[in-house]
């Protein structure tokens, strides 16, 4: 228990171990999914695994928005950004995430005008500034992002901004979830539902996953001590025999979530049919574009992107570990032809990324883990 | 850009377009709060908000935004990553 010294609360975090392995049937093999990238980086980061009997495993979900994005967005992305009267605005994580035929920085360095913003407000006022160009947002995100955006386009609608649209990326949680648990390759036990998505969406939208699927699902927040107490909370949960939606970061998310947001989302957004996601293949109404009051501001309308479907590199194997059915060391490019300095896939280029949280801080102490277990 | 900030509000800057400013991370940055600012919701000077891409996503009591801070200052590198986005930002 190396890590539990950087806890808030040292013994807190040894007690809740503790109790997670006092329930655990050493007969039985658990697998909970962790949802959100968000996650997925603190479990690395923190050693989390370490805290847990060899009995339960964390399988790594869907949850990081720039990891999901299938390589033909990126590519259109791409296209848009070279247009010579464009100015292409996204958020840092985007720059490395590969297309086909390079990244958004060695465009940029190739001379395309591409600018990071923190904000898609800093994009709006770009526009206002540079009344000459076009201006465009890269627009991605889960439910936690959409808001934004949707707030960002109802003001330019009332200001009357007409330089400026977005290529929206934007993607909805629960139906990859959904997919997931109707995948014959996986057995999952019960999830860490996501916890800034559900400022947005509230607890509700994952009653399906008890009410349909008979799986626990335990909303969670961000510290490491948030995730241990999940864990215990779903782990008492099986233990019972009971599959609930729990909130364990209600200090933060409404059961209802925020009312204002999705009143704003669903003016701005519309479900498309489907969307394609990078190793889950294409998902129904799992993603949102704009809606007919917002055409003006809609990329895809304006530049017309033809939607193209890029396979991902051969070698590339992000879709089984997105899936959690490998895990990352078990890719076969990992650390080799795959790195986060060089990334083939987007897995390793978030920090929120399986592969670069792996890479970063996990090898060690799943090495160890791993060669326990085997014996 | 998944990263939620914990920050204060220190003025409300136009109620028409929500713009407040905000103290985060040691700097003094505009943000929008038109998703905690509406209807009955309301938002004043020295509240504490979890601001995601400029915008405040949810209040937060006191005890619960130093617990944030406190968890992403151990993140390192990716939440000095996110505070020099933010302090290039300029949301007007």
């Amino acid at each position: 228990m190396k890590y539990v010294d950087e806890f808030r609360d040292g013994e807190l975090a040894r007690a809740v171990a503790a109790g997670i392995a006092s329930i655990t049937d050493p007969d039985r093999h658990y697998k909970i999914m962790e949802v959100c990238g968000g996650h997925t980086h603190t479990i690395y980061r923190h050693g989390i695994k370490d805290l847990l009997p060899d009995q339960v495993e964390l399988v790594h979900g869907p949850g990081c928005p720039v990891c999901v994005l299938p390589m033909g967005r990126v590519d259109e992305g791409i296209e848009i950004a070279e247009r010579p009267e464009v100015i292409f605005t996204c958020f840092g994580d985007m720059m490395r995430v590969p297309g086909s035929r390079g990244n958004l920085l060695e465009i940029k360095a190739e001379g395309a005008d591409i600018r990071m913003v923190y904000s898609p407000l800093d994009a709006l006022r770009i526009a206002r500034e540079n009344p000459e160009r076009e201006v465009v947002f890269y627009a991605i995100g889960f439910e936690t992002t959409a808001p934004s955006t949707a707030l960002t386009l109802q003001r330019a609608k009332k200001e009357g901004i007409e330089n400026f649209s977005v290529f929206c990326n934007h993607v909805t949680i629960v139906p990859p979830v959904r997919a997931l648990l109707d995948s014959p390759d996986l057995r999952l036990d019960a999830f860490i539902g996501p916890g800034h998505v559900s400022t947005v969406i509230g607890c509700r939208p994952y009653e399906f996953m008890s009410a349909d699927y008979d799986k626990p699902c335990v909303v969670a927040g961000f510290e490491p001590l948030d995730l241990l107490q999940s864990i215990l909370m779903l782990m008492r949960q099986l233990e019972d025999g009971r599959c609930e939606v729990e909130n364990q970061y209600g200090r933060v998310v409404p059961w209802e979530g925020n009312l204002q947001a999705l009143k704003s989302m669903a003016e701005v957004f519309e479900l498309r049919p489907y969307f394609e996601w990078r190793g889950l293949g294409f998902i129904a109404q799992s993603a949102l574009k704009l809606s007919p009051a917002y055409a003006d501001f809609d990329a895809e309308l304006r530049y017309s992107t033809p939607g193209v479907r890029v396979a991902d590199p051969k070698a590339c194997q992000c879709g089984e570990v997105l899936k959690g059915v490998l895990k990352p060391h078990e890719c076969r490019v990992f650390g080799t032809a795959c790195t986060p300095e060089r990334p083939l896939g987007a897995l390793m280029v978030s920090s929120e990324g399986a592969c670069a949280a792996y890479y970063n801080f996990g090898r060690k102490s799943f090495e160890k883990v791993e060669i326990g277990s085997r014996k | 850009m998944c990263l939620g900030i914990p920050g204060q509000i220190v003025e409300i800057l136009d109620e028409d377009i929500y713009l407040a400013k905000a103290e985060v991370g040691g700097v003094r940055r505009n943000i929008n709060i038109g998703l905690v600012h509406y209807d009955e919701e309301r938002i004043e000077v020295g509240d504490w908000v979890l601001i995601h891409v400029g915008f405040a996503m949810s209040k937060l009591d006191e005890a619960e935004a130093h617990t944030a801070l406190r968890a992403l200052e151990q993140i390192g590198e990716e939440y000095e990553q996110e505070l020099e986005e933010l302090k290039a930002s300029q949301i007007e």
